[in-house]
């Protein structure tokens, strides 16, 4: 009795516009749209306005203006009482850029050590490795930064009491300092050698790699690679008569003088940061590692390869494409907590241009609107570059 | 400072986008508040510093209690708000509160560019240099190479940038949002000098661990004019905050204090400008929209200037900054204070 009906039903629709899904979501998504779209502009719009009849200055000319103030940091660019706002803004991006990457390479060693050292057999090992993780993460990392910080104020010496490693290295409260090298003539001659040297190891190791598929063969790569690297390098080295510098920090008046320098400020967070990060990068490698079944290692095992080889060989590769996805939100994390360095006078982005600039402007709005899109181009860049490292690595079908 | 610390900033700036741009009358806004809301430091001795009951005591302090007194007749009725030096005219100009009495130093471009209206001055003050008096150093020109704990967000920052450039020096800037930071990297040897303002390096030295083993370079390298600060375009309650403050100064250069300016009020042989002042004969008050004794409940129960100065910052206290040969001395006695005059 319900045939009539159904079949009713199933006839097709006339073809009326508004009736058709796709031009009704087309519609319903551009008013959206368009409503965002006004939004924002009333918003700024008003902003400007209201600003203007409170006497406040707007605008992005402040940029060009000069900042009268320094900088204590400048391990890239200069900046003095004379450069503009935008050069103050660049040397805070290049500062936060510094610590970001530093922190990242420091938190993922850390962390795929500790992570790994979490799931050894070796009792004490695993047992210090899981009361590491449970500890840092479960501390709030503003404290920790606190805690780096007044720690390694309260345990250097002053100036002139530095710790003295063989005249070349000195660590006192105001940082670590290291010999610069300071290339001479025939300096070139020996880098085109390395350079040399290293074209050399890579055809060396295709060669092997090939040997390796063809015949079964293992060729000693290590250690042949650096023997190729060290001994001509060293040979040109020694005929140039060692055409490198060491520039040596020297005390003068207040401070060193020369070399490179680790401000305080810097490890203090450094520490605190890839510390705190590698907590969390340990658990994501250890349930890397795990999600890989055992008949892999058992399998590893029984054709013959030993327990590093079969860490390295096969479990890491595989564990690698679960470790990847939330190992990039680490990396993000780390580079927006970077920002926490406003509270140890690291001079980053937030410390120099949403701290310093934006008081003696009083241009809240725009100083803070730039802030704060240099860390979302930070973030994505960071999500763009390990996609595509995660489509690299991810399982192809064969 | 955390990303969502920084969105909190831009939501309190964002405040400015919404609110309409009608002309803001705080007086009446005050009033039917019942209190007046002040920014004061997150803790300066001195100038703005919660005592052991908790309740804010100093110079900046008793600008806000004598504007509530003129406006309430009770010097109490002040709510405070503790604010770093970064954040104070964003949340002034946001209307978080209607008066900055914090230590801030009258420029040009605060006057004219963010929105900002200066009303007097009540402490004239300049920036030094602070060391350890093993350094050795006994003049700020001896300072080449050397590292220096200061305070972001202030004209300290800029000032010292002038001077050592002025001067040829190199040296490190070791920048710190809060004063309390700044003192601590200090007192830890993070930095061999600290630089603010002389009045602020007075309180500052009582709070490090050994206070005689520091001292006070002779130079000063700056004038810090600081007063009470409102926002621009709500001229009535700006010269509110202004004649008040002109009327403590007033009472101190003819010498009558809290104690006395009930007998003077009582008097009929008071001069004049006494009865004038005071709301005996005539009516100061109703210019400023306030009563008629506005000016005799700020006297009465803050006191004047001068009362206000050896309360908080003179010989008697800590700071131990004597009032007789510096600009804040009144102009008879060879000082820069001078109030217009009160008809």
């Amino acid at each position: 009795m319900n045939t009539n009906t159904n079949i009713n039903i199933i006839k097709p629709p006339k073809e009326d516009l508004f009736k058709s899904g796709k031009f009704r979501s087309f519609l319903i998504q551009s008013i959206v749209m368009i409503l965002v779209i006004s939004f924002i502009t009333w918003v700024v719009n008003n902003t400007a306005t209201n600003m203007t009849a409170n006497g406040i200055a707007h605008g992005f000319d402040f940029l060009w203006e000069t900042s009268w103030f320094d900088i204590g940091y400048l391990p890239f660019i200069d900046h003095t009482g004379s450069s503009t706002y935008f050069n103050a803004f660049i040397v805070g991006i290049l500062n936060t850029i510094l610590v970001a990457l530093l922190g990242i390479f420091f938190a993922t060693i850390l962390g795929f050590l500790i992570g790994i050292g979490r799931l050894s057999d070796n009792w004490l090992v695993s047992t210090f490795c899981g009361s590491y993780i449970e500890v840092i993460r479960n501390v709030p990392l503003l404290l920790q930064i606190f805690f780096w910080y007044h720690a390694v104020l309260r345990i250097l010496p002053r100036a002139k009491n530095s710790l003295n490693i063989g005249d070349s290295f000195f660590l006192n409260l105001k940082g670590l300092f290291i010999p610069k090298p300071i290339p001479e003539t025939g300096f070139n001659s020996v880098l085109l050698i390395g350079i040399l040297s290293i074209i050399a190891i890579i055809i060396t190791s295709i060669w092997a790699k090939r040997r390796q598929n063809l015949t079964g063969k293992q060729f000693p790569m290590f250690i042949t690679s650096l023997l190729i690297l060290i001994i001509p390098v060293f040979i040109i080295s020694y005929l140039n008569d060692f055409p490198m510098f060491w520039e040596q920090p020297v005390l003068k008046g207040f401070n060193f003088k020369g070399g490179f320098r680790l401000i305080p400020e810097l490890v203090a967070l450094l520490l605190a940061l890839s510390m705190y990060t590698a907590a969390f990068i340990a658990e994501n490698v250890r349930s890397g590692i795990l999600a890989i079944s055992k008949g892999q290692r058992e399998a590893a095992a029984a054709v013959g390869l030993t327990n590093s080889q079969i860490l390295r060989l096969i479990v890491i590769p595989q564990a690698m494409r679960v470790i990847i996805p939330p190992l990039t939100s680490q990396y993000l994390n780390l580079t927006k907590n970077s920002s926490l360095a406003v509270a140890i006078a690291y001079p980053d982005l937030v410390h120099v241009f949403a701290g310093t600039a934006l008081m003696q402007t009083g241009q809240a709005v725009e100083i803070l609107a730039m802030t704060m899109s240099v860390y979302l181009t930070l973030s994505l860049l960071i999500s763009l570059l390990m996609n595509w490292y995660n489509s690299a690595m991810a399982l192809k079908d064969r | 400072m955390k990303i969502s610390h920084i969105l909190k900033i831009f939501a309190s700036v964002l405040i400015l986008s919404v609110g309409s741009s009608a002309i803001a009358d705080t007086l009446s806004d005050t009033k039917s508040r019942g209190h007046v809301r002040c920014g004061v430091s997150q803790g300066l001795p001195g100038f703005s510093n919660p005592d052991a009951d908790g309740n804010w005591e100093g110079i900046d302090v008793d600008v806000c209690r004598a504007v509530s007194a003129a406006i309430f007749g009770d010097a109490d009725k002040v709510e405070y708000f503790p604010v770093s030096a970064k954040e104070r005219f964003t949340k002034l100009t946001a209307g978080e509160y209607d008066i900055l009495s914090r230590n801030t130093t009258w420029t040009l471009s605060r006057d004219a560019k963010i929105g900002l209206t200066f009303n007097g001055v009540n402490f004239y003050d300049g920036q030094g240099f602070m060391v350890r008096k093993s350094l050795g150093v006994s003049s700020a020109l001896e300072l080449d190479g050397a590292s220096v704990c200061v305070n972001t967000g202030t004209t300290t920052e800029l000032n010292l940038a002038d001077y050592f450039r002025a001067n040829g020096m190199s040296y490190e800037p070791v920048v710190f949002e809060k004063a309390d930071e700044v003192v601590a990297a200090y007192d830890a040897g993070r930095c061999d000098v600290h630089t603010t303002d002389k009045s602020g390096l007075a309180a500052q030295r009582t709070k490090t661990a050994q206070p005689d083993d520091h001292m006070v370079l002779p130079e000063t390298i700056s004038k810090e004019p600081l007063g009470p600060v409102t926002r621009e375009g709500d001229e009535p309650w700006s010269d509110i905050v202004f004649w008040v403050l002109n009327a403590l100064i007033t009472a101190d250069e003819l010498g009558v204090s809290s104690s006395s300016v009930d007998s003077v009020k009582n008097d009929a042989d008071a001069t004049p400008e006494w009865k004038r002042i005071l709301g005996v004969e005539g009516d100061t008050g109703a210019h400023l929209g306030l009563g008629k004794e506005w000016a005799y409940n700020a006297i009465k129960q803050v006191g004047n200037y001068g009362e206000m100065y050896e309360r908080h910052v003179g010989m008697n206290t800590p700071l131990e900054l004597a009032r007789d040969g510096s600009p804040n001395a009144g102009w008879k006695n060879g000082g820069l204070l001078y109030a217009p005059p009160i008809r």
